[in-house]
């Protein structure tokens, strides 16, 4: 099976829809261990991405990630404008000049955005931040992978995990990030970064879900 | 009889907060036509003469909400380019890549970044993007703020009045001909030496939010607060100037430590919305812990040049100096907010 720039367009697009509708309450759950502005940050990035999108979206899909990635850095700031830019541009970067990639390289590019996000934010971990989510979230993908299920469903497994690794967050102190300022305060509130980054896996999963058209050329 | 009374209203002279930080840099480009020039998209404020051949360039940025810093520093001894980010959110690498660029007169780019997670990353990601089109780029982090602890479990100490210091000192540097690595040299013994504090007595407010960052009572201070209000080490009632400048003092001094003997710049900042009186009043306590401890104050600066939009309150920032610190602060400066020798 092959993934195809149609459907990780959809994905972007889907995601920068749930980012807008969910604005309100990603800069609430800022407001309460950051400086509030998550929300309105993400959005202003993806309305941006979706902008940037409009001419190269019948490109391959490595564009498509790169051309996000840009995005999101030159118009989020703060620290999610690198964290999630670094996400796609390296997610792009595996996937240059592929205009429809194999299950393992889809799950091998998420892979490859996460190391991004470790070294940009040097973050472990349990420090209560994106990693939370994004880390449990591609080993069970890779591991659904693995036993031989189908991209769908290790992607189902994917956002699964992320959502777990994000209510995890709730107890953790944080150790990363404006939050960590507040030491013990920070405890009892969820990550708005975790939060974000399994909204954007779930996303993923619900939009290759829905879509029908998958390629039916066999990639490996 | 009018009343006193706490407005939470967005009661600013702004035309609307999309627009605030272009506008400001449009004024500042008029004002100061002489000594920058400003570019749009990415917002850069570039001195008007860069780059300088054979000159390390240097840049700075940060959120706006805090003037002069970074914009007012721009020009002979001090900036070469400085990035406005919006209010309070750090500017993008877009930006800081075009300023690097833009001051590179061969020499190198020397980047001074204040310790907050955003901009880290951004000014991070900026030098990537500089190194990749050939730049030589180096970057000093300040960060100065005894009122949050450093350690493993912190995104460490928040970058404040020091980087003021830092970027006159290295500025004089950097425009008497010292080459990269001497002035990356410098910029990390200036941070390394000085140290700083603040208190609010009133919050400020964000265009965007349009509402106080934080409640305070009247007769409450918040002691160690950030430049973007920030909550600090405690919440406490309203003691006198003196008081308020020893606790300040005291702590600063402690940290390093300051020793008798020693010879620094002190530094006494206002926020934003306190008179310079009362500024005065600040220095003269902490003159007179100074001397008491022994520590003789051979520099001085004081007034609004690291601010927190309208907040209300002061820091204290000391810099030990040595005859190197003292001859780059001395060192001829000329740019919107800063200016003497020339």
């Amino acid at each position: 099976m092959a993934v195809t720039s149609a459907q990780i367009y959809a994905w972007l697009e889907r995601y920068a829809g749930i980012v807008a509708e969910q604005k309100q309450y990603l800069t609430g759950l800022d407001a309460a261990i950051g400086d509030g502005d998550h929300g309105i940050n993400m959005d202003r990035g993806f309305q941006t991405v979706l902008v940037k999108l409009a001419p190269v979206r019948e490109k391959d899909v490595g564009t498509l990630l790169k051309t996000t990635g840009m995005a999101l850095v030159g118009s989020v700031g703060g620290a999610g404008g690198p964290l999630y830019g670094t996400f796609f541009l390296r997610a792009g970067a595996v996937l240059d000049g592929k205009a429809e990639v194999s299950d393992r390289d889809l799950v091998g590019a998420l892979e490859a955005g996460l190391k991004g996000v470790v070294e940009r934010g040097k973050a472990n971990p349990n420090d209560k931040t994106m990693v939370d989510a994004l880390t449990p979230a591609i080993e069970q993908a890779k591991q659904a992978l693995d036993n031989g299920a189908p991209l769908e469903q290790a992607l189902t497994a994917a956002a699964d995990a992320a959502e777990k690794g994000m209510r995890a967050t709730i107890p953790l102190k944080a150790l990363k990030g404006r939050a960590s300022y507040l030491g013990d305060r920070s405890i009892g509130h969820q990550d708005p970064g975790a939060t974000s980054s399994y909204l954007m896996l779930r996303a993923l999963s619900d939009s290759l879900a829905t879509l029908p058209q998958r390629a039916s050329t066999t990639t490996t | 009889m009018a009343q006193t009374t706490v407005t939470t209203r967005l009661k600013k002279l702004i035309n609307t907060p999309e627009t605030e930080v272009k506008d400001a840099m449009a004024g500042m480009a008029a004002a100061h036509a002489d000594l920058i020039r400003v570019e749009y998209d990415p917002n850069v404020i570039i001195r008007k003469d860069a780059p300088r051949k054979g000159k390390v360039g240097l840049v700075s940025g940060g959120g706006s909400g805090h003037e002069p810093m970074h914009g007012g520093y721009v020009g002979l001894g001090m900036l070469d380019a400085a990035c406005p980010g919006a209010v309070f959110t750090s500017p993008t690498p877009d930006q800081m890549a075009r300023a690097t660029a833009a001051v590179d007169g061969g020499a190198g780019v020397l980047h001074i970044v204040k310790n907050y997670t955003g901009d880290i990353m951004n000014f991070e990601m900026a030098a990537e993007l500089a190194r990749g089109e050939g730049a030589k780029v180096n970057a000093v982090i300040t960060n100065d703020d005894v009122a949050v602890q450093d350690s493993l479990y912190t995104a460490g100490r928040r970058g404040v009045g020091v980087t003021v210091l830092l970027e006159k000192i290295v500025g004089g540097a950097a425009e008497a001909g010292a080459d990269l690595d001497a002035v990356t040299t410098l910029a990390k013994k200036v941070n390394a030496n000085g140290r700083s504090m603040g208190m609010a007595l009133t919050s400020c407010i964000v265009p965007a939010a349009g509402k106080v960052t934080f409640e305070i009572a009247d007769d409450e201070m918040e002691l160690g607060i950030g430049i973007h209000g920030e909550p600090g080490r405690e919440r406490t009632k309203l003691k006198s100037a003196d008081e308020i400048a020893e606790i300040l003092t005291s702590t600063i001094v402690k940290d390093l430590p300051y020793k008798r003997g020693d010879e620094v710049l002190a530094f006494v900042n206002g926020m934003g919305g306190t008179p310079l009186i009362e500024l005065y009043v600040i220095f003269n306590a902490v003159n007179r812990y100074l001397t008491g401890e022994g520590i003789k104050i051979t520099r001085s600066l004081v007034g609004n040049y690291i601010t927190s939009l309208e907040m209300a309150g002061c820091s204290v920032t000391l810099l030990k100096l040595d005859a190197e610190t003292t001859k780059f602060w001395d060192a001829p400066v000329h740019t919107p907010a800063l200016r003497w020798k020339v």
